[in-house]
Parts: C-alpha cells; structure tokens; sequence
C-alpha cells in the first residue's frame, strides 16, 4: 500500500454494542468537524462488541488525531488505523441498470464478467448487480455502467481487515447484572 | 436487600462519600427525593435555579478534589444544568449531575417534561448513561464516579426515569466488583524514550521555560513541578488555571501568560528555545497567532488526554501519562542547571511591566478594580479561596492576587462562564469549611445567578461577595472601546441598589466607594459568619492591560502606557 500523503486512511474501531454508541461516533465526528468519507458498523462474532470501519481523507484530518479522539470515547474497545499496515479491503455496491434492450443487456453481461460483478436480480427493464471489490475498482465498473444508463445505487462503503496473524479483538465480557431473577439485555443495536 | 432504585441510589452515593449534594426537585426525580428523607447522612442544598447546582457541584469539585454531585428533574430541570456541564467538561472537572426522566414507557412520546437529555447532554459530559433498570444503578454509579474522577476528569449525567426510582431490586455490595470499562483505558507512566528524549531537550536548552497548566494541580504534581524547576533552573509561567501550581512569589514564577497575561511572559515564551508544556492545552486565549508562537523554541508536551498532544501546537516530544508519575520518573535524570543570563532577561521585561503597573502609580480618586483586587490580597493575606466570575474583574484577580497554594483560584476559564462564580463560590465554600472563601464578581455576570442569594442565606453559607460595580458589561465594554471605536452597545447597565438586594435577602451589606475602605471592607465581611456582600464600586472605564486582541502574534501587546509618558 502507498504512504502517499493525500491517501484516504482506514480507521477500525471495536466497539461495545450497546443503544446509543453510533450517535456518540457520530456526535464526536460533528463536533470535532471531523469530515468522514465513508462509516460501515456491524456486529461482530462476540454478540456485545461490533466494529466500524471508518474512511477518512488524510489531508483534511490527521488521522492520529481521530484516533486519539475515539479513544476518549468510553464505548471504544480499540481503535487502530488499519490502512498504515498491510490490509484488506473490500467496498461493496448495488447497482440497478437499464437492461431493456439487448445491446444494453450484453453490455451488462460483458461488465459483469471483467469485473467481480453479478447479476443478482434479473427484470424486464432493469436489473441489479452487485460488485464487491477494492473501492477503486468499484468506482471503475460504475463509471463503466454510466454509458449503459444507471437507475439506483447504494454502496456499503469500505470494511477492512489487517492481514496475517495481527488480529483486533478484546477478550472484554460484559458484566451481567440480574434483573428480577432473569438477565438482563442491556445490548441492542 | 431489596430496596428501591432511589434507595439504590441514595446508598451508593454514601458508599461514594457524598456528603452533600446540590439539587432541585420536579415530578420526575420526586420519588428520590421522598427517600432522601431516610438517608439524612446526605445534605441537600436547595438551589434557586439548576445552572447555581451544577456550578455549586463544580466548585465543591474543585476546592476539593472530590467528585461533586447535583440533581435535577427532567426536561427543564435538566437543560438547566447544561452550562454548568458545559464549563465543568473544558475545565475537567469531575462532577456526576443525576436527573430524573419520564418512566420508561413514556420514553419517545413527548411526554411532560420529556427531553432527551442524555441526547441533549451528550456533547458537554464525557459520559452519560440513560439507567433503564433499578438493578443497574450500583454498576452505574460506580462507573459514573470512576469516569467522572479519574484520567482527565470531567462530568458525568446519569439520566433516571421516575419508575426506575421506584422499581425494587436487590442491593447487594458496593462497589459491585463488576467495574469493567474496556474502552476506557487511562495513561499512566511515560514512555522511556520519550522520557530520556525530554531530558535531552532540557540538557540542551538555553532559554527554557515551563507552562504550567490546571493538569498539575489536579494531578498533585505540584511538588514535582516545584522540583522540576528548582534542579534545572528553569523559570515558570501559569495558565490560568495553572495559577497556584507553583507560589506566584516562588523566584522563578512570572506570573500568568496569555491573552492578559503579564508580558514578560508572553515576551518569553516568544523568545524561549524550549517550552515544557504540563497539563495544559495550548488554547488560543494563550497561544495567540500559532503561526508565529514561540517560533524558536523546541517543545516538550505532557498531558494525560492524547488527543490534546499535536492538537494545536506540533511538538517535538509529546508525552502521554499522568504528571505526578511523569514527573517522578523524570527528576531522577533532570540536570542540574542555571540560566542567569535568561533569568535576567526575563527580569527586565518585569521591570518594564512595574513601570506601567496602575495599582502603585494611579492617583486618582476613583475606585480601580485593580486596587481592590490588589487589596482584598493584601488583607486576606494572599491566603483565601477566590472564586471568579468572568470578564476584566477576572482577569484583574489573575493579575492583582498571587495565589500562594493549588485550588485557591476557581474560574471559568475554558468556557468563560458569566453566572459561575457565585454558586462555584457556594460550593467551595461546602469543600472548604474552615477557610476564606470569596466570591469576586462584576455587575453583569452576578446577575445571572444572583438568585443564589437566597441559598446562601437558607443554607447560612459563610462567603463573602465583592462586586465590582463599573456599571458596564466591563470586559465587552473594553473590546467595543479598542475594536468598535467606543460604541457602547448594549454594554452600560442600570443596576439595581446591590445592598437593598443583600437587604432584602437578609443578608449584610456594605457599600465601598474609597481605597481606605477596603480594610474596613474586609475586617467587615471577616466578621460576619454567613454570607455579605461588599459592592465595590470602580471607575466605568478602566482598561485590563497588557492586552493580546485574539488572533495577534503573542508578543504584539497593547499595553498600559508608562506612567508619566501618557496618561489617561
Ligand atoms: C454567559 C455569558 N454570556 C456572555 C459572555 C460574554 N462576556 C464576557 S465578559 C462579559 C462582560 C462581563 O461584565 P461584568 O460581569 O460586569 O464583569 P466586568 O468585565 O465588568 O468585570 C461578557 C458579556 C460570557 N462570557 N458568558
């Protein structure tokens, strides 16, 4: 990977799951004016901790600073900047593309297997593909799709993993407090 | 045991060391109140308005390294504690404010008096919890007071719907042995290499110079700093809020830097070659223009918070740890130094600044704040607790009163508060029974809390108030004059009478219109055991020099003419 200045940087952060720990990410975001390019959150193997993965752009932010800040934050497990050692990423998107004549239909097709795309849903005017890859490939297939007539789009943004034997992860388990003889489900999304 | 969430509560303060709290009740917080009746170990102070709570709670904090708590009920109960969590959170100052909120099931509805409160709060604390069962409340407290003291302190919420206060659960032991706080991790020792770093810079340095922050006095690394500066010779400036981290008549203390501060500090800090920056946070009211500030210098930052290291000011060593243990490990290896050629610098930059002093060389009739601060310190015997409010008195006590011990200045400083030191002063003064403690206010921000009058005369309070009367919002007034060509916009006041109003409270009064009434003023108030108010009242216009308009390079000062140049 590059070390280049003006790169986008990866953050990663453990979290514990509970009500209200995305609002306080997203509260310390505004108030430090932190600008973020892409945020992704989802649960993890262990029910109580989920993991964000936070993209932001390396010349409007000093990511340490970031890093230093989410650290404060009481519900932060770990956070690490993951893109300064070697990772993998992934960026996945759906796309619905007019498919409503066979030019436009082959041309699909023919995308969908230079890329690492799929067609995931098939109709009489549009269809849906899916792209999952490197963010910079899947800006590519989509400035490739525009020709052909793009009706919808989302993207999940970026998630990422440090490779090899490095791993991030807590041996935290929540304490459990007993409520009226049953346990108490203090974690929700 | 199976008690109530409000029992719950009430026991976990006691095993917290709550002895008093400062509060106002409402229909969401009641039934806590109800069973405050069974727990008289804690003493309620009844305020008048939520914001004197919170300030009360902050100044109990800082006068005595405790965690100080206050209550309120919901909706605007609670959104009248958010400045004081405001001022408590850029200060760091460790208080835990509870506030009641509509039962559970309400919750969402826009039920009376609802308000997201933990929403509301969430950017003025460094943590807050919304309790959604009795059976959590012991775990949360004590998390709430963990957080809320330890690290870089701050305020904590703990939002409590009314039917979590009477739900019954069982309270078994306290603390619960369950504190697990995976993501709050707090730095301690200093890295070695950064360590033996730092020493090189200070072998090295010719003009060294220490800022001392707030972080040494609430680290008690005020020794350490003393040692630091004795063994290697190095001279001192405060922030304000370091004031008393070091005697302000120790040699090598000059004084305040800064906005206001004394300009051979400023004059120093530009000229230094090294800076060692301990427990501040290089604000732009003491930085000024950070392209040009202190350009030759190398720098040297210890401060607990991590993200307060290259946030403002890029340094060449940035140490994250707690300043006593910081310190400890340092002086073993700090070398054994003199700058006699800096220190003298330093000293004729003061010499010039005692040249323009007006406290010895104003020979006019009227009333100067200066003079007034200036005396208050001379006949307290520069010994008692001043709590400030905010604008040119404030600045004027950071000038006029050396503090001689840590937590004897309490300000707004970070948040600059009006409406803070009053009830800050009320506070101190519950921490502080046995010493002197002042309240040292202007006209305008008095106002804003002035309904604690009533708190102090209900609760016997023993602090003794000094407004200083210059019928103007004084320290606006000084900006309009330099940077609006003197137009007093909304900035003249018409006052009321201040010792009908001490009057009407059933509190003494005394009027001071002289400088040889301040003696009389003092030995007055000293002799009063229970609130007095001493209006001082001081000329309209009087300037806080030397001044730094924000955003200047640090050293281009406006300052006082010398006397017998030009004056006023
Ligand atoms: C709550 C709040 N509102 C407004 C300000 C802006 N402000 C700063 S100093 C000042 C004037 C203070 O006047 P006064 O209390 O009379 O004190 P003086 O400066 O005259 O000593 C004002 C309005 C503030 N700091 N806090």
């Amino acid at each position: 990977m590059s070390t280049n200045a003006n790169k986008k940087h990866i953050i990663s952060a453990l979290v514990e799951n509970k009500p209200g720990v995305l609002n306080r990410l997203v509260s310390l975001f505004r108030r430090r004016n932190f600008n973020i390019d892409s945020l992704t959150v989802g649960r993890t193997h262990k029910p109580h901790v989920s993991r964000m993965t936070i993209v932001i752009d390396g010349q409007r932010l000093n990511p340490r600073q970031m890093v230093a800040n989410l650290y404060k934050l009481v519900n932060v497990i770990d956070a690490r900047m993951i893109s300064e050692d070697l990772h993998v990423e992934r960026d996945m998107a759906l796309v619905k593309v007019r498919t409503d004549d066979t030019e436009s239909f082959n041309a699909v097709t023919e995308l969908c297997e230079r890329f690492p795309a799929r067609i995931i849903d098939m109709g009489m005017q549009v269809a849906i593909v899916e792209i999952t890859a490197r963010t910079e490939l899947v800006e590519e297939f989509i400035n490739q799709l525009k020709p052909i007539g793009i009706v919808e789009l989302v993207r999940t943004g970026v998630v990422a993993m440090g490779r090899g034997v490095r791993t991030q992860d807590t041996e935290y388990e929540p304490a459990s407090i007993s409520m009226n003889g049953g346990e108490l489900e203090r974690y929700s999304v | 045991m199976l008690l109530t969430g409000a029992e719950i509560l009430l026991e976990c303060l006691i095993k917290e060391g709550v002895e008093v709290v400062f509060g106002y009740p409402g229909g969401a917080i009641l039934p806590t109140y109800d069973s405050m009746t069974k727990y008289p170990q804690i003493r309620h102070v009844l305020v008048r308005h939520e914001q004197g709570a919170s300030h009360m709670a902050d100044g109990y904090a800082r006068a005595s390294g405790k965690v100080g708590v206050c209550i309120a009920t919901s909706g605007p109960g609670a959104t009248n504690l958010v400045t004081g969590l405001a001022t408590a959170l850029m200060d760091s100052v460790g208080i835990v404010a509870i506030t009641g909120q509509v039962a559970r099931g309400s919750i969402g509805t826009d039920a009376f008096q609802e308000t997201d409160v933990t929403g509301v709060t969430l950017p003025v604390t460094k943590h807050n919890y919304l309790v959604m069962s009795a059976a959590e409340i012991p775990l949360v407290v004590e998390e709430a007071f963990h957080i809320a003291r330890s690290g870089r302190p701050g305020p904590v919420l703990i939002d409590i719907p009314k039917d979590v206060q009477t739900e019954k659960a069982e309270f078994g032991s306290y603390p619960t042995g369950k504190l697990r706080l995976p993501g709050y991790k707090v730095a301690s020792s200093a890295d070695e290499n950064d360590l033996a770093e730092a020493i090189r810079l200070i072998q090295e340095a010719e003009r060294p110079l220490i800022l001392a922050g707030h972080g040494l006095i609430m680290g008690n690394a005020t020794q350490q700093l003393q040692e630091l500066a004795e063994i290697a010779g190095i001279p001192v400036t405060l922030t304000l809020l370091g004031k008393g981290a070091l005697p302000e008549q120790h040699p090598l203390c000059i004084g305040m830097m800064g906005m206001h501060g004394h300009a051979a500090s400023n004059h120093a800090i530009q000229e230094a070659d090294l800076l060692i920056a301990l427990g501040m946070r290089f604000d732009d009211r003491v930085t000024g223009n950070l392209k040009t500030y202190s350009p030759l210098s190398r720098k040297i930052h210890v401060d607990i918070d991590p993200s307060e290291i290259n946030k403002n000011v890029k340094v060449d060593v940035g140490i994250v740890g707690d300043l006593r243990t910081v310190l400890t490990q340092m002086l073993p290896h700090v070398p054994r130094k003199q700058h006699p050629e800096w220190v003298r610098r330093i000293r004729d930059w003061q010499e010039d600044g005692s040249e323009r002093d007006i406290v010895t060389h104003y020979t006019g009739s009227t009333l100067l704040g200066a003079q007034v601060i200036n005396d208050l310190w001379k006949f307290t015997d520069g010994n008692a607790v001043t709590v400030t409010d905010v604008g040119q008195h404030q600045m004027l006590e950071a000038q006029y009163y050396p503090h001689q011990r840590p937590s004897t200045l309490l300000t707004s400083g970070g948040l600059g508060t009006m409406g803070f030191g009053f009830p800050a002063a009320i506070g101190a003064k519950f921490a502080k029974p046995d010493e002197e403690v002042w309240a040292i206010v202007g006209d305008g921000g008095f106002q804003m809390t002035l309904a604690e009058l009533a708190t102090a005369r209900q609760e016997n309070v023993d602090v003794n108030i000094a407004i200083l009367n210059n019928g103007f919002l004084g320290m606006v007034r000084q900006w309009q004059e330099i940077f609006y060509e003197q137009r007093y916009h909304a900035t003249p006041m018409v006052n009321p009478d201040f010792c009908k109003l001490a009057e009407a409270y059933g509190i003494p009064s005394m009027r001071v219109t002289s400088r040889d009434q301040i003696k009389e003023s003092v030995d007055f108030a000293r002799s009063i055991k229970g609130p007095v108010l001493i209006e001082y009242v001081i000329l309209k216009e009087e300037m806080v020099y030397p001044m730094v308009p924000s955003g200047a390079d640090l050293d281009k000062m406006i300052r006082r003419p010398k006397w017998g140049e030009t004056q006023p």
